[in-house]
């Protein structure tokens, strides 16, 4: 049961999405959330809704996804409308009782902000769908690469990385037998009250713990048989080559990110 | 043909902790010396210091005394270890824990990566190296998708695309089911024939010593048989008495020799077991 755990939220496909190079779609990623805050009217929110749609559609990921993506978040959304809607005082009062009363500004500002906040993280769930992690970790250290020359340790960081996206597979698997072996040795993992199975859980993560030290330690090993000393002088096999449709689909946004610009400064 | 490895007088012990008496030697005085080409099994029981003498061979572990070449190199000299690391690769027990990347044909590219090659002879490397362990088509494939024989052939190809001049394995089959294990086999042995690579194999199953060219066997951080393997298994009792087994067809024609039947001692294969027990009866 234990194995059907996704990792990530990848959503595998061959869209134009998909398609795109992983570090575009950083950036375009990060210029559409700017996007989102920088326009401050419902028109600015219409124009990233329109885009976030556009994106959506050419992704072809089933839409119930990204209503599946927004749903743990919906208790905080609520409480922020809620807190908006009662404490704006300013703006025409509709409503009174005793203190508490909601003003038009009120309504105003809660829709708009959970109006932005649904989609920031459907536009932010897009790039998680549709690139896979191991390709968003390589991105994130060539995006990161010229930090290099300040001592930051880009390559170490995106090698640990990748070990352990490897290593997720394979640990829960051995959390799953770790987990039959206790319980054919009579542990109380699913019954028993909260604090006997906190208590079991123990017994679950000495064994996980100990052997990943040992995994660890052979890995490192291998990993120096096969040459590796650090990020210096590395070539690599995965080419991140960018393609007309890359500039294609950044200056799509960007055009969308100078209406937005333009629309807040005309409606000022 | 030349020497490919040369061990002279090694000895080793793991560096005791401080205060605590020096320990007693695991490797105690080894002289062995492997033919470009050969295929060497090493047998033996465990602790008997079959994989310390492994981790010699690329420098992972460096003698406390005396000396191992290989293909000229001092494996003390760290300057030339890159290069050492590159003529002797190592695969290790479990497959699991050598394979770095999430994707197949990345992890083959690993060793590649890190001696800088570039991109286009890497590919060309990678893809070769894939189709000799005959895992081309899942080099897309994420390692967790694979059987325990097939992540092995990865291993053995990550090491390949290197183009070692010898390849140790330190009991590549022993976390195989024989499905597995046969693959194995079957992959190491072409890169003997096809590819002339020096093989040099760690094992503790006889049948799969008993398909080599030449048997090591080791006992108590020594060498103590030393030779083909008909000749290493005629010596039953020897090997009985360091706690290892010969393979079913050599006990067979042991115990028949010595119930006083004439059938030659030099039996490994079981053809020959066969055509052996037929000529007695003819």
């Amino acid at each position: 049961m234990l194995k059907d755990i996704t990792i990530g939220q990848y959503f595998p496909g061959d869209s134009l999405i998909h398609r795109l190079d992983p570090r575009f779609k950083i950036v375009i990623t990060l210029i559409f959330i700017i996007m989102l805050f920088t326009g401050g009217s419902f028109v600015c929110l219409a124009i990233g809704a329109v885009y976030t749609l556009i994106a959506v559609l050419l992704s072809k990921i089933p839409v119930k996804m990204f209503i599946k993506s927004v749903k743990p978040i919906m208790p905080f959304l609520l409480i922020t409308a809620v807190l908006n809607l009662f404490l704006v005082s300013t703006g025409d009062v509709l409503w009174k009782w005793k203190f508490i009363k909601i003003t038009s500004d009120g309504i105003d500002i809660s829709a708009f902000m959970m109006f932005r906040i649904i989609l920031l993280i459907t536009g932010t769930s897009l790039l998680t769908y549709t690139t896979s992690p191991i390709t968003l970790t390589d991105a994130i250290e060539r995006l990161l690469s010229p930090l290099k020359k300040l001592k930051f340790p880009v390559h170490e960081l995106a090698m640990m990385m990748s070990i352990a996206l490897r290593f997720i597979p394979t640990l829960i698997e051995e959390t799953d037998k770790i987990m039959s072996a206790q319980k054919a040795r009579g542990a109380e993992i699913d019954t028993g009250s909260f604090m006997t199975r906190a208590r079991n859980l123990v017994s679950i993560l000495i064994p996980l713990f100990i052997s990943s030290f040992r995994r660890a330690d052979e890995l490192a090993t291998a990993m120096e048989c096969r040459c590796y000393h650090g990020g210096e002088g590395r070539t690599r096999l995965r080419q991140l080559k960018s393609a007309p449709r890359d500039i294609a689909a950044l200056a799509v946004t960007l055009l969308f990110f100078g209406a937005v610009i333009t629309v807040g400064i005309l409606l000022k | 043909m030349k020497n490919i490895i040369e061990i002279k007088d090694l000895h080793f012990y793991y560096e005791p902790n401080d205060g605590d008496p020096l320990p007693e030697d695991v490797l105690k005085g080894v002289y062995l010396k492997i033919k470009e080409g050969e295929f060497v099994a090493i047998l033996g029981h465990n602790g008997c210091g079959k994989s310390t003498l492994a981790k010699h061979l690329n420098g992972i572990l460096v003698p406390t005394d005396g000396k191992v070449i290989v293909d000229g190199i001092d494996t003390s000299d760290e300057s030339k270890l890159f290069e050492l690391r590159q003529t002797a690769g190592m695969v290790f027990q479990n497959p699991d824990n050598q394979i770095v990347s999430s994707i197949v044909e990345e992890d083959v590219a690993f060793a590649l990566e890190n001696l800088g090659v570039p991109y286009e002879e890497m590919r060309k490397r990678v893809d070769d190296a894939l189709k000799a362990v005959n895992m081309y088509e899942y080099r897309m494939h994420s390692p967790s998708q694979l059987s325990g024989g097939q992540k092995q052939r990865v291993a053995i190809a990550g090491v390949i695309a290197m183009q070692p001049k010898c390849i140790i394995l330190d009991e590549p089959t022993a976390m195989l089911d024989p499905q597995g294990r046969k693959e194995v086999l079957a992959a190491i042995h072409r890169m003997n024939r096809e590819m002339g690579i020096t093989i040099v194999l760690i094992t503790h199953y006889m049948d799969e010593a008993a398909a080599c060219d030449r048997v090591v066997v080791m006992d108590k951080g020594d060498i103590v048989l030393d030779d083909v393997p008909e000749k290493v298994f005629s010596k039953v009792e020897k090997l009985k008495e360091i706690g290892l087994d010969v393979p079913q067809v050599t006990e067979l024609a042991w115990e028949l020799r010595k119930a006083g039947y004439d059938i030659s001692p030099e039996i490994i294969t079981e053809e020959e077991c066969v055509e052996a027990i037929q000529k007695l009866f003819s």
